[in-house]
């Protein structure tokens, strides 16, 4: 591997230096990532960053890299400060960033290429270095025949590979690197280092950063910064750390190297033996198989496992593990195959079972919000553990697993080693008789780990409780009575550790592990065909090509500007294209969607009131009465006659109960008054509960009874009453016959390239940020301004064929011509669609998680749309905040103008006022968005 | 017994979380206050502040005593514009009425013809170019017939129509809308918290772990319903008492229990739909799209916004499926109109049928869903 050339001593100039901290500081809240560090890192070597989870390694390569916000003292990388935005533009392309997480900064739905390809565009590498250069790094990688694979259905350690070739695309001459190997399997953990090895053979002058949990791993490299809680612990080469503290490996250094207190109480760990005899079986499985799809996921697992044994799982991700553990537990039923548990079978829904059973899923799977009491107390009353018991039980636990002093702390504010021991304390309350453990110790550090196991072996040898276990450290697989060996679904080889050592005559686990891999895909290769590679892993140290040597920076020093800021623009537009269309869900919302809707809308929504439902309480029953009466019976569409109410009191109830809507009373004697000239009075009476329909049928009401007053065929006819009124003629003016479609259809529209293109845009930006892949924007060259606009591109374009849609549905459908200029409508549209996506970022940029992002922008969107927007009644008769969020809100514009365009036959002129409007909402809501948008994260 | 333990102290759980999301909370307290407040009293269906425009070619006393029977608040001050500036000021949009008063109008009147008023309406301004059309209508008629009363008889007639509006006399819209509100709120946060909660689970693993217990589907989603309905249960009748009882003065003709009994059946549906959605979308962005489309469609199709009997034949029967349109229409039946039992057991009925259909078949998908959860 890596010759270990020793460095001159970091003390010397300046211009050796690659990277120089001093007093850097960093806080999340109230927890201190960073504590007041200072550090030299010489330049042109292999620098390793070792410590556990959580004490500040991906903080501090974060500030280096210039991903994160510098919150307290100066980092200075490639000759200039990281804090300075100028100084980040102008080295960005020098240095490359590799988060923390299998594939974080990978987009999960482009394929190999296409993320390879990405990274090469936000760099400026023209389409013709682009072809070049990418089909050679996946070459070297050995990724060529998996390109158009998508980055989802990859392994651990191939996204790991798709990762470093998007970092190596531009030459940098600083590689930071985060825990690179993190949760990959051992034979490709080798094959990635030796890629490394390879790229800086090619270039001796490149710096690497990584960080590590595995000790083991960093025995190898130049330089070792060995950090605890925020604090560097020591620096130096690792034989000059191991030889200053008298140790033979890097993790025992690194336990040295710990302050007292933290030692304290910590001893190697001794396994006491097995009592010997054959136990009864705990765990037996027998050809368990799990497939999803044509995907096989878990392959005919065969095991037995006795009472009180620990039983090690180990495996990369991806392996089947944890699939194999829920077959086990029940929480998936396996396609094939069986699982018993002390012998019987475990189904779905078997209560027994689940009492003797303790788990820890793999990630922290307790209640973050609440406290560690609580957690334990909850679990307690779920099992049915009696209170006193219960709480003798806690008790005894709190104390054994030492977390008297966090009773009251959010589980979710523990420290990794705290919570894994909540979790175990959690999944043993109950004194299971099998625990099945997920990968318990990842991230957690080494004391806290020792401690952790210290735990299990006395559980497994005091109380006969059988343990199964997965991990990934080589150190814990040792620690265990028996192993197997697992890598893409099935078991290689199970044994104890020892035995399997010495069947392969091998050094060490790891390379026992590689042997048996290697193996498999030997015979694999040998029974698919004789010609077809190996799948996922190349032999070990035969890359297809030599890595790439020629740096494309000259050539891309001579690309305009404008054109590279164009080009990054095109490349998120372009990815996010990509991505839209393998997102099935969100293509059907996009478009389905909003016809959907259309059609709900332009059915359903309708001011129309007809037949309404009415009763007549006649207590005359004279034929005047009975003609008065007819009048509105005859009235139809608009009433719709219900049987008569015989009493008052009838009448009252059937209004109660929304049986009719109105009861005409006509009064004792209504005939004789009539005959009699002296005018009686008909009382109506009205359902006012829902106003609008209230006061539809009085007008209603009053218009037939006015009607029957002029005519004279009625028999109410009365000349002398009529003299000297005004004939009121109405003009409905745009809408004839008054329908409510056409004023609702064109109306609709609105609504829907609001609601759909603010959503989408809103969650195509926090999704980055949720999932991490936005650290691309921070740590490339690529503008706030060219991000945006790149991302918002492909979503206006969605929102003019959702125009097209509807206004197709409009047409055919509800047969809502349009009478107006469609093209002014067209370009209103488009600034519609520009500033409704525009709302979508903005409220981007203050939501940090998809659902915060979704619930704010419905909540802010959908009232003021249907309020206050003209659709149920005008801007213009609006009051108070309601009329000033109407008159602001882009919404009430375009209603405006498709109304316009569509029913009142609006020509041009007449829809600039909306198009002026819509056109300055959108730069006003981009530039908002650009000053919120943050380039680093906080 | 231990069933309805387990329920108990997972739905406590339930609330614990839920409370301790500062951003939720804040959400739940706004939508509950003043997002109803506003839509309350910001938005009426009465006209209110129409913009009237005259051109009178008459200009007689009559003409100008018309002109000013407009006024706030139901009318913006009238404006006057000369008769050919009709048809472009209504293009224009600037008013939603323009009266056109003929000439020689006072004289026709006084010798007894009836002369024609010509009424233009914005008829795309559906619920106020009705109602507004049928108010200008009686006012300018009885100007009329008071200024002629003045100086000649008019004959009295024949017959008289009084119209009495029941259950809101005045025809206050706040009333109206301020329930609506608090019913639409309900429907989307009720939703929205429940499904997000089998998400948020699902996604932190936590709910794998429950699964691994002996605890069954049943309990877990029971947990959910009874946590998240009651929260947006108590928030409803805060909102009830604080908004629209103290603030907006809504009076609440009937029985407030029987109110609540009925928002309890559909909190039972709306919890059910929530863990529906929650299952069925794979992740967050996926549950957010779904939400707006079942949302919306629940909302506008409730009858609260336009009448039910307004909608197509055929739709009408459909959304008689929809819990939410019953929700609304015994709501007023309790609120205003002070019906009792007898007048809403049908909705009740109809709510908790579909409610427990719904809880039965989302529970169903919920385990199936736990069980291929990978």
């Amino acid at each position: 591997m890596v010759s270990s050339a020793s460095p001159e001593s970091p003390g010397g100039s300046s211009s050796r230096l690659v990277v120089s901290i001093q007093d850097v500081t960093h806080r999340y809240g109230k927890v201190v990532a960073l504590d007041g560090i200072s550090l030299d890192v010489p330049s042109g070597i292999m620098v390793g960053i070792v410590g556990p989870d959580g004490v500040g390694k991906s903080t501090l390569m974060a500030l280096v890299a210039g991903s994160k916000k510098m919150q307290q003292g100066r980092v200075t990388v490639l000759d200039g400060d990281i804090a300075d935005a100028r100084h980040r533009r102008a080295v960005g392309p020098r240095i490359a960033y590799m988060p923390q997480g299998l594939g974080k900064n990978l987009y999960l739905e482009l394929s190999v290429y296409d993320n390879v390809d990405f990274m090469a565009r936000l760099f400026g590498l023209s389409p013709e270095e682009r072809k070049v250069r990418v089909p050679e790094l996946l070459a070297a990688t050995g990724l060529g025949k998996f390109a158009e694979r998508p980055a989802g259905k990859l392994s651990g350690g191939m996204k790991q590979k798709v990762g470093l070739c998007g970092a190596l695309v531009h030459d940098p001459d600083l590689l930071i690197l985060d825990e690179p190997t993190t949760g990959v399997d051992p034979l490709s953990r080798r094959q990635f280092w030796s890629l490394i090895d390879e790229i800086r053979a090619g270039r001796p002058g490149m710096s690497v950063i990584i960080s590590t949990a595995y000790m083991d791993e960093a025995q190898q490299w130049d330089w070792i910064v060995a950090m605890d809680a925020g604090r560097v612990l020591a620096t130096g080469t690792p034989a000059e750390l191991m030889a200053r503290t008298g140790t033979q490996d890097l993790e025992r250094c690194f336990i040295a190297l710990l302050p007292e207190e933290k030692r304290r109480g910590h001893k190697e760990i001794t396994i006491p033996p097995r009592p010997a005899g054959k136990a009864e079986l705990a765990i037996e499985a027998d050809g368990l198989t799990c497939r999803f799809g044509t995907f096989t996921a878990v392959d005919h697992v065969t095991l037995s496992i006795e009472r009180g044994e620990i039983f090690g799982f180990l495996g990369s991700n991806g392996c089947g593990k944890s699939t194999t553990m829920k077959m086990l537990t029940g929480l998936l039923p396996p396609t094939e195959g069986t699982a018993k548990l002390f012998g019987s079978s475990v189904d779905a829904g078997s209560m027994e079972v689940r009492k003797n059973l303790g788990y820890m899923t793999q990630a922290f799977s307790l209640y973050g919000e609440l406290s560690v009491q609580q957690n334990l107390v909850l679990h307690a009353r779920l099992y049915h553990l009696p209170p006193d018991k219960a709480k003798a039980r806690i008790e005894e636990l709190v104390e054994r697993f030492g977390l008297r002093a966090h009773l009251d702390a959010l589980a979710g504010d523990l420290p990794m080693g705290l919570r894994q021991r909540l979790s175990l304390a959690v999944a043993v309350l109950h004194g299971p008789q099998i625990l099945i453990l997920d990968e318990p110790t990842s991230g957690v550090d080494p004391v806290a780990r020792d401690s952790f196991w210290e735990l299990l072996i006395d559980l497994s040898r005091k109380q006969g409780v059988t343990i199964f276990v997965t991990t990934h450290f080589m150190n814990e697989g040792m620690r265990c009575d028996r192993i197997s060996l697992m890598n893409a679904g099935r078991v290689l080889a199970a044994d104890s550790p020892q035995k399997l050592i010495e069947a392969r005559k091998a050094d060490s686990l790891e390379t026992a592990f590689i042997g048996y891999m290697e193996d498999a895909i030997a015979e694999k290769a040998r029974a698919e065909s004789k010609d077809a590679a190996p799948k996922d892993a190349a032999p070990a140290r035969a890359p297809e090509a030599p890595p790439p040597q020629q740096p494309p920076a000259a050539r891309r020093a001579d690309r305009a500007g404008l054109q590279l800021r164009l080009g990054r623009m095109l490349a998120y537009a372009h990815n996010e294209t990509i991505q839209i269309l393998r997102d099935r869900v969100r293509l059907a919302f996009a478009f389905a969607g909003s016809a959907l809707l259309m059609l709900v809308f332009g059915f359903g929504i309708t001011t129309d009131v007809e037949n309404i439902r009415y009763a007549s309480l006649d207590m005359d029953q004279t034929p005047e009465s009975r003609a008065y009466l007819e009048q509105f019976s005859a009235a139809k569409p608009y009433f719709a006659l219900t049987p008569p109410a015989q009493s008052s009191d009838e009448a009252l109830r059937r209004l109660q109960s929304d049986d009719v809507s109105m009861v005409l009373e006509i009064p004792p004697r209504f005939g004789l008054d009539f005959r009699r000239g002296s005018g009686p009075e008909v009382l109506a009476q009205v359902d006012g509960a829902m106003t609008f329909r209230g006061d539809t049928v009085e007008q209603y009401v009053q218009g037939v009874h006015n009607r029957m007053l002029q005519d004279p065929a009625s028999g109410f006819h009365s000349e002398s009453a009529l003299k000297g009124t005004a004939n009121i003629e109405e003009r409905f003016l745009y809408n004839p016959t008054f329908k409510s479609v056409y004023s609702i259809v064109p109306s609709v529209p609105a609504l829907l390239l609001l609601l759909i293109p603010a959503i989408l845009m809103t969650v195509s930006i926090v999704r980055e940020k949720e999932l991490g892949s936005i650290i691309n924007f921070y740590v490339t060259p690529t503008g706030r301004l060219e991000y945006l606009l790149g991302k918002q591109l492909p979503y206006v374009v969605i929102g003019m064929a959702n125009f097209f849609i509807l206004t197709a549905l409009a047409l055919i459908v509800f047969g809502v011509p349009i009478k107006g200029s469609f093209l002014t409508l067209m370009l209103c549209t488009l600034f519609y669609v520009a500033a409704t996506t525009g709302i979508g970022m903005v409220t981007s940029t203050f939501t940090g998680s998809q659902v915060a992002a979704v619930f704010v922008t419905a909540i802010l969107t959908i009232v003021p749309t249907i309020q206050f927007s003209g659709l149920l009644q005008p801007v213009s008769t609006l009051q108070g905040g309601a009329g000033l969020v109407g008159s602001i809100w882009p919404a009430s514009y375009y209603m405006h103008a498709s109304l316009g365009a569509f029913t009142k036959g609006l020509g041009a002129g007449l829809l600039m006022r909306d198009v002026a409007f819509l056109a300055v909402c959108v730069p006003v809501l981009l530039a908002i968005s650009v000053i919120g948008l943050r380039k680093q994260e906080k | 017994m231990n069933s309805l333990l387990n329920i108990l102290w997972l739905g406590l759980k339930e609330i614990r979380s839920l409370l301790s999301d500062a951003v939720l909370v804040v959400f739940v307290v706004y939508a509950f206050t003043l997002a109803i407040y506003v839509q309350a009293t910001g938005t009426s269906s009465e006209v209110n502040n129409a913009s009237i425009a005259f051109a009178d070619e008459d200009g007689s006393a009559l003409s100008k005593e018309l002109l000013n029977a407009f006024y706030p608040p139901r009318f913006k001050l009238p404006e006057l514009i000369s008769p050919d500036e009709v048809q472009a000021s209504m293009d224009r949009g600037r008013f939603m009425f323009v009266v056109v008063i003929p000439p020689r109008f006072e004289h026709d009147l006084r010798a007894g013809r009836n002369p024609d008023i010509q009424l233009n309406i914005d008829a795309t301004a559906m619920q106020q170019a009705g109602i507004g059309s049928g108010y200008i209508r009686s006012i300018i008629n009885d100007r009329v017939s008071s200024f002629l009363k003045r100086t000649e008889e008019t004959g009295p007639k024949p017959v008289n129509l009084v119209v009495r509006k029941l259950f809101n006399p005045n025809g206050v819209s706040s009333w109206f809308k301020s329930v609506v509100a608090i019913i639409n709120q309900i429907t989307l946060l009720t939703v929205v918290l429940t499904g997000a909660a089998v998400i948020r689970e699902r996604e932190h693993g936590t709910l794998e772990h429950l699964l691994v217990m002996p605890l069954t589907a049943f309990e877990i989603a029971m947990a959910k319903v009874w946590a998240n309905g009651l929260v947006i249960l108590v928030a409803t009748g805060a909102s009830l008492l604080l908004v629209v009882h103290m603030v907006l003065k809504v009076p609440f003709a009937g029985s407030v229990v029987l109110w609540f009994v009925g928002v309890v059946l559909y909190l039972f549906f709306a919890t059910a739909l929530g863990i529906f959605l929650g299952t069925i979308s794979r992740s967050m962005a996926q549950f957010a799209l779904l939400i707006i489309l079942v949302v919306l469609v629940l909302m506008l199709l409730s009858g609260g916004s336009t009448p039910v009997e307004s909608q197509p034949k055929w739709l009408q029967y459909v959304t008689y499926l929809l819990p939410a349109r019953h929700f609304v229409s015994f709501s007023q039946v309790i609120i205003y109109r002070g019906g009792g039992l007898e007048a809403v057991w049908r909705q009740f009925l109809m709510v908790s049928a579909v409610g427990v259909g719904f809880f039965v078949y989302s529970l169903s998908l919920f385990r199936k869903s736990i069980a291929v959860s990978k």
